[in-house]
């Protein structure tokens, strides 16, 4: 098959894509309720909701605390997240791969 | 479509806790096969992607949003056992930093967005590729339809629990009604995108896409001669 790019350059690639929309164009995301949150509106249900113990972290609402209220405050909390998310995964996975080499536990 | 604490019950978060981790410590067994070095910068880019994009919410219409879920779109690029691994990093992650679903409810969150979507997802992609001619045509419309059918079903997964374990009244036809109604335009969405998606890396690295390793495997070694060779060794 045809390879146009190598791997490290679509992970690049990516990645920086995945910056930029969680970075720049979250912000022009729509802010209406979801299609869980509407029905909850609805039907009633939304006043079961309960406060989360993770209301008080400084990214809680994707909105970092001390530049929060402008989009700066999503911007960071944004690529906060893709950085935490890339390297939480990039772990999980490091872990459980086949090693090439055959020599790998099990 | 992230659950928060206080929707359902608490035997059915820890019921939906117990059955979420099982699934991702079979996921984290299972994953190794989809996994090599060659393969594995992958699922780090697909989490970092489906995070991103699920921050990216379009409109549905009359007041209301909705976001790309991601588990057709992670299952047909890392294989269904990375893509639950990816999912449930994504959901954690959210529940824990970004106050983004309830923290009891990151079971039911890993159930319905990690694990229904994408073996929903993959379910619908792996009949299409099977029944249509290999061709890369074909991965992207099986992408296109696992998403379309995902979202309604972890929609429908919703309403499951919450028939179960939910803590408000709610008729269960005027329920799956609600939540059918706007799933489903939402699927379409997720369809597009994942399409998008899927069409684009198939552009370019058609060998990293795991759901389009049997167009690879669908190609046979041949020797080709000249016609003066092929006069000569008949």
């Amino acid at each position: 098959m045809r390879r146009l790019v190598s791997t490290r350059a679509l992970v690049v690639t990516g990645v920086l894509l995945a910056l930029v929309l969680a970075g720049v164009v979250s912000h022009y995301a729509s802010d209406r309720p979801d299609g869980l949150t509407r029905v909850a509106a609805d039907k009633g249900i939304e006043p079961r909701q309960q406060d989360t113990p993770a209301d008080g972290s400084p990214l809680a609402g994707y909105d970092a605390k001390g530049v929060d209220g402008n989009r700066l405050g999503g911007a960071v909390a944004g690529v906060t997240g893709v950085v935490v998310v890339l390297a939480f995964t990039g772990g999980v996975t490091y872990l459980v791969r086949r090693r090439r080499s055959g020599a790998a536990r099990e | 479509m992230h659950v928060p604490d206080g929707f359902l019950d608490a035997p059915t978060s820890a019921a939906t806790a117990a059955v979420a981790g099982g699934v991702v410590a079979v996921a984290l067994r299972q994953a190794r096969a989809e996994l090599d070095e060659r393969t594995t910068p992958m699922a780090g880019l697909v989490a970092a992607f489906v995070f991103a994009t699920q921050m990216l919410n379009f409109p549905v219409g009359a007041g209301t949003s909705g976001h790309l879920l991601g588990g057709a779109l992670a299952a047909v690029l890392v294989g269904p056992w990375t893509a639950v691994l990816c999912l449930s990093v994504v959901l954690i992650v959210q529940a824990l930093l970004f106050a983004d679903g309830g923290i009891t409810a990151i079971g039911t969150n890993v159930m319905l967005m990690g694990v229904v979507t994408v073996l929903v997802g993959w379910a619908v992609f792996r009949t299409i590729t099977r029944l249509a001619p290999r061709s890369r045509a074909a991965v992207t419309v099986g992408a296109f339809l696992g998403a379309l059918v995902a979202v309604p079903a972890a929609a429908l997964a919703f309403v499951g629990l919450f028939e179960v374990g939910g803590t408000a009244d709610v008729p269960f036809g005027a329920l799956v009604t609600a939540m059918l109604g706007w799933h489903v335009l939402i699927g379409v969405g997720e369809a597009v995108i994942t399409a998008l998606t899927v069409s684009s890396v198939l552009a370019v690295r058609p060998d990293l896409v795991y759901g389009a390793r049997h167009l690879a495997d669908s190609r046979t070694l041949e020797v080709r001669r000249t016609p003066a060779e092929a006069e000569a060794t008949p």
